[in-house]
């Protein structure tokens, strides 16, 4: 019986533990919505009201149409298309060459990758802005989305799931007939499925949360992304925030939906590299 | 169907470390079953791999009825490999598994279909065809990867330990089905395993494989009743044979070995030899006709009994007796060696001869 009694106190006090946690990282979500359907001056009466007297729902429809956030949401999504289909394809085929394939100079090249990771991004934002604009891409799709096609990261996550497939599985396609790109497409790819899911989840969150690049490389309006777009709302000397909050709630929405439909690749790729 | 000949072959995974395979020749005939058989770590998965394409050797030829495969890769080679663990598509049924290698030949899918449920039934998993190889006890992945293996009617069989991860009694009928369908088909088939018991029952040639060579090619009975070295000797047969060391002689007539076994040796007489007698070459006498010494283990196996008998002076010796009376735990008993039966090894562990009655 001791030892029960013991393991059911611990279970509590970890619950405990982890909705206390849970309410830290909710409760800015939730002063976001409140924030979205406040009055624009209710925002800023002292002390701060934790809820809006007067739900104002018109917030979200005004803000989504005071700026062109169709436009805004249409660039985020080629940018977010853009950046799950190259970083999944490329970190895969990078992926198992750095696991299967021996080569002069695996290890160094390796290393650089690695390397790369610890570079900050902000380092790297204006000669990437330099060099696209060299190639007349600034303001463009192509410009948005060239730099963005590879992720070290899911070339890193990519190659340590490949190394834990077992080589014989390969092997027997090989005495099978079967051609490397083969062994490649039909069966090392398959098996990679929630590494290629995760890979593809982080790419997508990370496409829809950029906000630097697509500030830097786009100049007009309508090449704006949501983020940028929420950004706008934000002026010099003036701030709309429940138009800002009610924009950033609508933003949300994809990256929610995309986080529920694959909560258990992100487990799987946080267990398999131990980032993040 | 096709021979199956490597010319000094050798591999060496890193450079300048020991060769994993250090020259092995060995020519086998159209047909034939052999066992390549060691310990852990003497190099005979590596002699298959290469034989597979899957490895490159670092020197010498491979040849595979006649042709120079030596550079091919492993589609081009004509053979079928059934790995240690399977090696299964997870990701594919049952019946994709099977028909995979018919597929990347371009092989008639209409033709594909039949020839993958004529081995199913041949080999009784029809009904797991629609299955993933999750969903299959290890004895049935087993048949899936021998099916997988035999539609693709290749002219030869590699099998890399196939049964290691078998139950006993599913593996013992394994065995049987194998040398059953090898009889069935006469393909050429190379058998792996560190298994002696495999190695004897199933082979009709064993290659014996110690530190990346081998140390004898021949039918299973001609290794285990003349071992060519000491080393062979002792891996085949268990229990394991018994070793004396030895002395030549000051008369220089017959050599002397610890345990007081003194013996005639139609070899020429070296100055170190090791006798080499199996347990069952050596007979329970009094004690004033042999060896003398006290028995320390009786273990009753049924059909026979294994004794465990202390000499004078120290050495251990095992005996295999058949069923009757046998002494019991302290008693003391004669040691005596069959003489024609013992085997003389010389210092470097190769067959000198053996005893003279």
């Amino acid at each position: 019986m001791r030892p029960d009694r013991a393991g059911r106190r611990r279970a509590v006090a970890g619950y405990t533990a982890a909705i206390l946690l849970a309410s830290v990282m909710l409760i800015p979500f939730l002063w976001m919505l409140s924030t979205a359907l406040m009055d624009e001056f209710e925002v800023f009466q002292y002390p701060p009201p934790l809820l809006p007297a007067d739900p104002q729902w018109a917030n979200f429809p005004n803000a989504l149409t005071q700026l062109p956030f169709a436009r805004f949401f249409l660039n985020s999504g080629i940018l977010a298309v853009c950046m799950v289909l190259g970083q999944t394809l490329t970190g895969a085929l990078g992926g198992y060459a750095f696991a299967r394939f021996r080569f002069a100079g695996r290890g160094a090249v390796f290393a650089a990758y690695l390397g790369a990771l610890m570079v900050p991004a902000i380092v790297l934002l204006i000669p990437r802005f330099l060099l696209i604009d060299a190639l007349g891409g600034v303001d463009t799709i192509a410009g948005l989305v060239s730099t963005e096609l590879v992720s070290v990261w899911g070339v890193f996550l990519l190659r340590q799931f490949f190394l834990s497939l077992p080589r014989e599985t390969e092997d027997a396609a090989r005495v099978d007939g079967a051609s490397e790109w083969t062994i490649f497409w039909r069966i090392a790819l398959p098996l990679a499925r929630p590494a290629l899911a995760t890979v593809a989840l982080f790419s997508f969150i990370d496409a829809w949360k950029s906000f630097l690049w697509p500030l830097v490389v786009t100049q007009s309006l309508e090449m704006r992304t949501v983020e940028v777009g929420i950004a706008s709302f934000h002026g010099l000397y003036y701030a709309n925030w429940p138009y800002q909050m009610a924009a950033a709630v609508t933003a949300l929405i994809p990256v929610l939906v995309a986080f529920l439909a694959s909560q258990r690749f992100f487990t799987r790729g946080i267990q398999l590299t131990g980032i993040r | 169907m096709a021979s199956v000949r490597l010319e000094r072959i050798a591999k060496r995974f890193d450079a300048g470390g020991t060769p994993a395979v250090d020259g092995v020749s060995l020519e086998i005939a159209d047909g034939e079953f052999t066992v390549i058989v060691g310990p852990s770590g003497c190099g005979k998965t590596t002699v298959l791999r290469m034989i597979a394409g899957l490895e490159g050797p670092t020197a010498g030829r491979i040849f595979i009825d006649g042709t120079d495969v030596t550079d091919l890769p492993p589609r081009e080679r004509d053979i079928a490999m059934v790995f240690q663990n399977y090696a299964l598509y997870p990701h594919l049924s049952v019946r994709e598994n099977i028909g995979f290698g018919l597929r990347m030949r371009r092989v008639d899918p209409v033709d594909i279909a039949r020839r993958v449920d004529r081995i199913a039934e041949s080999l009784e998993i029809g009904v797991l065809l629609d299955r993933r190889p999750a969903q299959l006890s290890g004895g049935q992945r087993q048949r899936v990867a021998l099916a997988r293996a035999i539609v693709r009617e290749p002219a030869v069989f590699l099998f890399d330990e196939p049964l290691s991860n078998l139950d006993a009694q599913v593996r013992a009928q394994t065995r049987g089905e194998l040398v059953r369908l090898h009889r069935r088909l006469g393909t050429t088939m190379i058998y792996v395993t560190h298994d002696q018991v495999e190695a004897m029952t199933m082979a009709q040639r064993v290659a014996v494989m110690h530190k990346g060579r081998v140390e004898q090619f021949a039918p299973p009975l001609d290794v285990y009743r003349a071992p060519s070295t000491l080393f062979v000797a002792s891996f085949l047969g268990s229990p394991t044979i018994n070793r004396f060391a030895g002395r030549v002689l000051p008369d220089g007539t017959s050599q002397r070995f610890d345990g007081g076994v003194r013996l005639r040796v139609e070899a020429p007489l070296a100055e170190v030899a090791t006798l080499a007698v199996r347990p069952e070459h050596l007979n329970l006498v009094a004690p004033t006709e042999g060896s003398a010494g006290e028995v320390t283990l009786v273990e009753p196996l049924g059909p026979e009994t294994i004794l465990h008998v202390r000499l004078t002076g120290g050495e251990q010796a095992t005996l295999r007796l058949g069923a009757g009376t046998t002494p019991a735990v302290g008693d003391t008993v004669g040691v005596s060696v069959r003489a024609t039966e013992a085997l003389v090894y010389d210092a470097r562990g190769r067959l000198m001869g053996r005893g003279v009655a």
